[in-house]
């Protein structure tokens, strides 16, 4: 039985999954504007350099309180993104660099304060900090009657002020993400609104360590809006559809954590983990199957057109010998030779062209109808009309135009061969010599 | 569970038992001297020599082994700083936890010891190495950037790998502590054997993109062109990220997974400073790698309190520090220099065209040669153009020191014969870097100032030779007049009577 130790507790696993889809919520809903603006690895940089601003918060209030390492470690976390900003703008140095440099270094320290620190009395962050999702349901504050958990109060806050920021200066951080420049020519400074996320980056990246840890505020910063953007071509669409994958693998990664070792004779994993895993195997479907830049719908693509142009190339070939007065009918063998292609490819497309009724089968040999006779003069037409173009009007040599006609024949309609006809002034011969068939 | 508490505490518990014990005398009562035990004594002189003569063979193994670390890491990390990929390292590393953790599950499960180096090393090689295909994937068939390649990677894996880690746990022989010791480092604990696997690994790296130096360049500067000329360049990619997973992996398990990121990056990136070579800034930042891993070696083993894994990092940081404002080549002091030396050299020329231009409007154009001794009031001066009093004040006095110009008391100012031949020679270059403008460019007369402004103080010998000849215009036929003069004959029929610098 697949669920059979599956049983869903609404105090226990409602309030996880609802503290995750919140942090979901809240990191994609920035996420959108890091990834468009290539700073991605913003997230995980900010997580590995808040320690410094939690041992100096330590070592000034010498307490171990939530709120004073709170804003330590999100004062660090603007800090990180001022310093990346600043040695990149002053240093000439590559974003990604810079944002290395300075959150490794910031780590180092950080270790270094919490040695210092730790001699004196024993701190561990982890314990102040850095929290598991599995815990949240256990820390609770009595609101209204109802107990909630602590860390589904912060993060409904932090949820809530985002979306305020992104409806709100929805236009001027889509215009500051695409074009900076124009942001701030058109009166609204680009790097104001910067640093506005930025800010409320590491506010949400230290809110959610708190409550869930990191690695899901990590993963959450980037991958749902990765996969929304190979699904949709408007940032409005793809914000929207980020939120929804958000919460599609905080529900799925819980089910999947408690679920998915049991298959293997183990308990439960670590469910922000497997929330990380389910937005990451969302992204590989949305990339593998996505509508318009999915990897299966590229290949297809070039697939049908790779065909298309077979077909094409299989009638014309079929006119060229006819117009040679060739009395040989070819099969399928000789078509395959002379075309250069494989197997499959030509049964595939002499099937079409049949069951089109552009030729006929007698006994394995293929021949033109009239409807495919028409269709292969117009190809035929615009390959020579194009040979003569190249020569009269572009300087092409003759023995170097046939390869671009053969390429351009395949994407020349009726109105751009009648444009070609009268630039070259109705030539009745190629430059090969071969007879132009005349528009029917 | 959660990797940056593991982290912590690992590199507390591992890296500084030996200050643990002074913790727990502290840790009996809080006495007020308590807060004066954070200072770290100062080292007797014995402590010193013992260290810095590398008597201690402990020491000695560590030095060498970070040395041999941060050299490698910073020749590979160079490729990866200008191929735009710095982060590469961070990603990769992260990347290596599912492998060590299935590698453990499986060998358990087959019966083999979980925990045996050859086994965890060949999973973290492994899903290493998946990373590198994943990032080229996403970056090759869809339409996401470097960045978001590599943050999908690193954190997806990471997860992977924690949810294993989660499973590990479980597990009926699972003492997966000495699993977070591989992940997370042990940099003071470094033995003879982890140094001789760093050693061939550090030279192994350094030989490989020695032998593909040309190649890798190509790679970092031009992958279109490398594509072009007919290079792997998939190849190339795929064989310069398992550099990186091979740095990754040795540095992860001898020195943590924070600190091989910074020797990645940090020698790198300050190494770019001083050079605009190719070659030399991978042997300066092997160099720098080199030198912070032994001085941040070296400090904690005299202040045994510092942990070395983050001295090697601030020892890293502040050779960056140190580079990007001294660096020889794009330090911010040097361009500071060469930038405000660019400024007076404009100031200069500013103020020889201003003059000759002012004695040129009041005199006949034939006879401004003769009359060089007029002198010019400053007040004119700053009617000409929108700089300070202060800023002509200073130019003035530049150009006197310099030969160019005299002064009258306080207010009036003369070229002298050298000034005025290079006055001449500037009003020259801009006046023709308008005609060409004007006539070339197609750009209205009253807009070309400010463009040949921008460009006159750049302009090359040839480029002015080369405007003549366009122009048809004899060098020795004198001064082209001035398009904005309303006497200029080209210009007259055209009916605009343009002031001269309208604003």
């Amino acid at each position: 039985m697949m669920f059979g130790s599956f049983a869903w507790d609404w105090a226990l696993d409602g309030w996880i999954v609802t503290t995750g889809i919140l942090c979901a919520i809240s990191a994609t809903l920035l996420g959108n504007f890091l990834v468009l603006r290539r700073m991605s690895m913003l997230g995980d940089a900010i997580s590995h350099a808040v320690l410094p601003g939690l041992a100096a918060a330590f070592l000034i209030s010498n307490s171990r309180s939530s709120l004073p390492m709170f804003i330590g470690a999100v004062i660090v976390g603007i800090l990180t993104a001022l310093f990346t900003e600043w040695i990149r703008g002053i240093g000439k140095v590559d974003e990604g660099a810079s944002m290395g440099v300075v959150f490794t270094s910031l780590f180092a320290l950080g270790l270094v304060m919490v040695v210092q620190a730790a001699d004196h009395v024993d701190l561990d962050p982890g314990c102040v900090l850095y929290g598991a999702i599995e815990l949240t349901p256990l820390d609770t504050i009595p609101v209204a009657g109802l107990s909630i958990p602590r860390s589904a109060i912060t993060l409904s806050i932090v949820t809530l002020i985002n979306a305020l920021f992104v409806s709100i200066f929805y236009k001027e951080l889509k215009i500051s993400s695409f074009d900076p420049a124009l942001s701030t020519t058109t009166g609204f400074h680009a790097g104001l609104i910067h640093y506005a996320l930025m800010t409320l980056v590491a506010v949400t990246a230290v809110a959610s360590f708190e409550s869930v840890g990191n690695i899901l505020v990590v993963a959450m910063f980037i991958v749902p809006p990765c996969a929304a953007y190979l699904l949709a071509d408007r940032i409005g669409t793809m914000i929207t559809i980020s939120v929804g994958i958000a919460v599609a693998s905080a529900v799925l990664g819980h089910i999947s954590a408690v679920v998915v070792p049991t298959w293997f004779g183990y308990h439960s994993t670590s469910t922000a983990g497997m929330m990380a895993v389910a937005a990451g195997l969302i992204f590989v479907l949305s990339a593998i199957l996505g509508p318009r830049h999915g990897i299966f719908v590229k290949l297809a693509r070039r697939h049908a057109l790779s065909w298309r142009i077979l077909t094409e190339d299989v009638i014309s070939l079929l006119y060229r010998l006819r117009e040679r007065n060739d009395a040989t009918i070819p099969n399928r063998a000789n078509l395959q030779a002379m075309l250069l292609t494989g197997n499959v490819a030509t049964r595939v497309v002499l099937g079409w062209l049949t069951h089109r009724g552009d030729i006929r089968s007698t006994v394995g040999c293929y021949q033109l109808t009239d409807q495919g006779e028409t269709r292969a003069r117009s190809l035929v037409r615009s390959h020579r009309l194009w040979e003569q173009y190249l020569v009269s009007l572009a300087g092409g040599t003759v023995d170097r135009i046939h390869d671009k006609a053969e390429q351009l024949e395949h994407f020349t309609d009726r109105q751009l061969r009648e444009r070609l006809d009268a630039e070259t002034e109705t030539p009745q011969i190629d430059p090969h010599g071969s007879h132009i068939p005349p528009e029917k | 569970m959660n990797y940056l508490r593991a982290t912590i505490l690992v590199t507390i518990l591992v890296l500084f038992s030996s200050a643990r014990s002074v913790q727990a005398q502290s840790s009996i009562g809080l006495q007020p001297g308590s807060l004066t035990d954070r200072a770290i004594t100062w080292p007797t002189s014995e402590q010193w020599r013992r260290v810095l003569r590398l008597e201690d063979h402990n020491s000695r193994v560590v030095v060498l082994g970070t040395m041999l670390l941060g050299g490698a890491a910073g020749f590979v990390g160079s490729f990866t700083l200008l191929r735009r990929r710095a982060l590469m390292g961070d990603a990769l590393s992260h990347a290596t936890l599912p492998g060590i953790a299935l590698a453990f599950i499986l060998a358990t499960a087959w019966g083999f010891d979980g925990k045996s180096l050859p086994i965890l090393l060949l999973g973290a090689t492994v899903s290493g190495l998946a990373g590198v295909g994943a990032i080229l994937l996403i970056r090759n068939l869809t339409r996401l950037k470097e960045d978001a390649a590599l943050g999908i990677v690193l954190s997806v894996f990471f997860a992977a790998g924690v949810s294993l880690l989660g499973v590990v746990q479980q597990m009926k022989t699972g003492h997966a502590a000495g699993l977070e010791a591989f992940i997370y480092g042990k940099t003071a604990s470094m033995g003879a054997a982890d140094a001789k696997i760093i050693g061939v690994a550090a030279l192994f790296c350094v030989v490989f993109s020695l032998l593909l130096f040309k190649e890798l360049k190509l790679l970092c500067f031009d992958e279109g062109f490398a594509a072009s000329r007919g290079f792997p360049v998939v190849m190339l990619d795929m064989a310069l990220m398992s550099l990186v997973v091979i740095v990754s992996i040795v540095g992860l398990q001898a020195v943590g997974l924070v600190l091989v990121i910074a020797l990645l990056v940090i020698p790198a990136a300050a190494a770019r400073f001083w050079t605009e070579s190719m070659w030399r800034m991978a042997v300066i930042a092997a160099l720098l790698g080199a030198v912070s891993g032994m001085l941040g070696a070296a400090m904690s083993a005299i202040f045994s309190k510092l942990p070395s894994g983050a001295m090697i990092v601030l020892a890293c940081a502040m050779f960056f520090l140190m580079s990007l404002f001294f660096g020889s080549s794009r330090g911010v002091i040097i361009r500071f220099w060469r930038r405000s030396r660019l400024d007076r050299t404009v100031d200069r020329q500013h103020l020889l065209r201003a003059l000759y231009e002012l004695l040129e409007s009041s005199h006949d154009t034939k006879h401004i040669a003769a009359d060089t001794a007029r002198s010019v009031s400053t007040s004119e001066l700053m009617a000409v153009r929108s700089w300070s009093q202060r800023r002509l004040k200073h130019e003035i006095a530049r150009s006197r020191s310099a030969g160019l110009v005299k002064t009258e008391g306080d207010q009036r100012v003369y070229l002298t014969q050298t000034g005025f031949a290079e006055a001449v020679r500037l009003t020259h270059q801009h006046r023709l870097w308008e005609l060409y403008l004007i006539t070339h460019a197609d750009i209205a007369p009253s807009q070309v100032d400010r463009e040949a402004d921008a460009i006159e103080h750049v302009l090359q010998a040839e480029t002015v030779q080369e405007l003549e000849r366009l122009l048809e215009h004899q060098p020795d036929a004198g001064l082209p007049s001035s398009p904005h003069g309303p006497t200029e004959p080209v210009l007259r029929n055209s009916g605009k009577s343009i002031t001269r610098r309208a604003e």
